[in-house]
């Protein structure tokens, strides 16, 4: 799980939400990538943020759009966050005994606008949060940040600072991660997508 | 111990590798050339597990052969590299995982654009302006990363190229005589004799 390093942090704030990851993809202590994606948009409302062993999180990301968009075509709607959750919780437990190693964080809207953030380990369980979620080889980092900066309904402005500091901070201390971040903020207007430049190394 | 890497400019990929086969300390052969071609805009370069990488190589070959057959139409740079990703994530968790790391390089005649996509063992997948695997890697992306523009033109890449090949033959144990060297563009692929490098 440490073997690629990554950092994945997602916020709930008022009627909306944030998901960051940093932007690293290495080889132990080797970076080969500096523009490496960990969060991916499932549907406009709905993003997923995938923290682990790389050749895992697109693996998993290609499934996961494979059956959304089956979903659309059989169900005629777009999936709701906490029905694509647990559709994430039992694609990994499908493989309970020789499990994908991957921490996913999934973050959405749902049809009323309201906020919705999960986190889950590498077999499926889910985290169900009413603050923030996060994952990676910075974890312990961002739980101390998050736990220190995080307060109930943030703006979406405000919420992309608390993110941003959040994220920046601990991935400066993580080796492991780093080398840039993204972050979206989900509203009901859209989706805005920020990068910030971290310590280069 | 293989060197491998490739890197982008303008308009077009190069494609390095050592000829080297090595057996614990002998060089059983010199002059063997590690890299295949997949359409005429497209190839990748395979090192790793010696007894994993012709049947792994050929597969990928012979089956991006085949849709050109059968769609009159080759794969583009990024279809064949995810093709590869695919091919080895599947391969990954089954009875015969494949030990090779992969670089694919590859000119996109649609959009004019050269690629380059770096594969690992694991099947982790990323598009790169320059890439390399193995030890050599340690040793290379410090000199890419120093030297390394964007839009740079086919004398400025050789010219990057030559202190990479430098470099590995300064500080590595093997002695790497000799390197293919494969560029990609618009005109499809042709080698470039290392002397001439």
């Amino acid at each position: 799980m440490e073997y690629n390093g990554a950092a994945i942090v997602a916020m709930k704030g008022k009627n909306c939400i944030a998901i960051g990851a940093d932007k690293r993809l290495g080889q132990r202590q080797l970076t080969v990538d500096t523009n490496f994606k960990k969060v991916f948009p499932i549907t406009e409302r709905t993003y997923i943020g995938l923290s682990g062993l790389a050749t895992d999180v697109k693996t998993l990301h290609d499934q996961f759009r494979m059956r959304v968009n089956l979903y659309k075509h059989r169900e005629e709607r777009v999936i709701e966050p906490k029905t694509f959750a647990n559709l994430v919780s039992h694609v990994l437990y499908e493989r309970r005994f020789g499990s994908y190693l991957v921490n996913p964080v999934v973050a959405g809207l749902d049809k009323n606008d309201i906020p919705f953030i999960c986190g889950m380990d590498s077999i499926g369980c889910i985290d169900l949060a009413d603050n923030f979620i996060v994952c990676g080889t910075a974890e312990e980092n961002l739980y101390g940040a998050c736990e220190g900066l995080w307060e109930p309904d943030l703006e979406p402005e405000e919420l992309f600072e608390t993110i941003s500091q959040a994220l920046l901070n601990s991935v400066d201390r993580d080796a492991m991660s780093g080398w840039g971040a993204v972050v979206h903020i989900i509203t009901p207007a859209g989706v805005i997508t920020r990068d910030l430049k971290s310590r280069m190394d | 111990m293989d060197a491998q890497f490739a890197l982008t400019g303008r308009d077009f990929a190069i494609s390095v590798t050592d000829t080297n086969v090595l057996q614990s300390i002998l060089k059983i052969k010199t002059n063997k050339d590690k890299t295949w071609q997949l359409t005429p805009y497209t190839m990748m370069s395979v090192t790793g597990e010696a007894g994993d990488i012709d049947p792994f190589a050929d597969y990928i070959r012979g089956n991006v052969k085949l849709y050109s057959v059968r769609n009159s139409q080759d794969l583009t740079p990024k279809e064949v590299a995810n093709f590869i990703r695919g091919e080895l994530a599947t391969a990954l968790r089954s009875r015969g995982a494949y030990r090779v790391n992969v670089l694919v390089s590859g000119f996109d005649k649609v959009t004019g654009e050269p690629s380059i996509y770096w594969i690992d063992y694991l099947a982790a997948m990323t598009k790169v302006p320059y890439g390399a695997h193995g030890y050599t890697a340690m040793v290379l992306y410090a000199v890419l990363d120093r030297e390394y523009k964007q839009d740079i033109t086919l004398e400025d890449g050789m010219a990057i190229v030559r202190k990479c090949i430098d470099a590995m033959q300064k500080r590595f144990l093997n002695q790497m005589s000799t390197f293919t060297i494969k560029v990609i563009d618009a005109q499809g692929t042709r080698e470039i004799d290392f002397s001439e490098a």
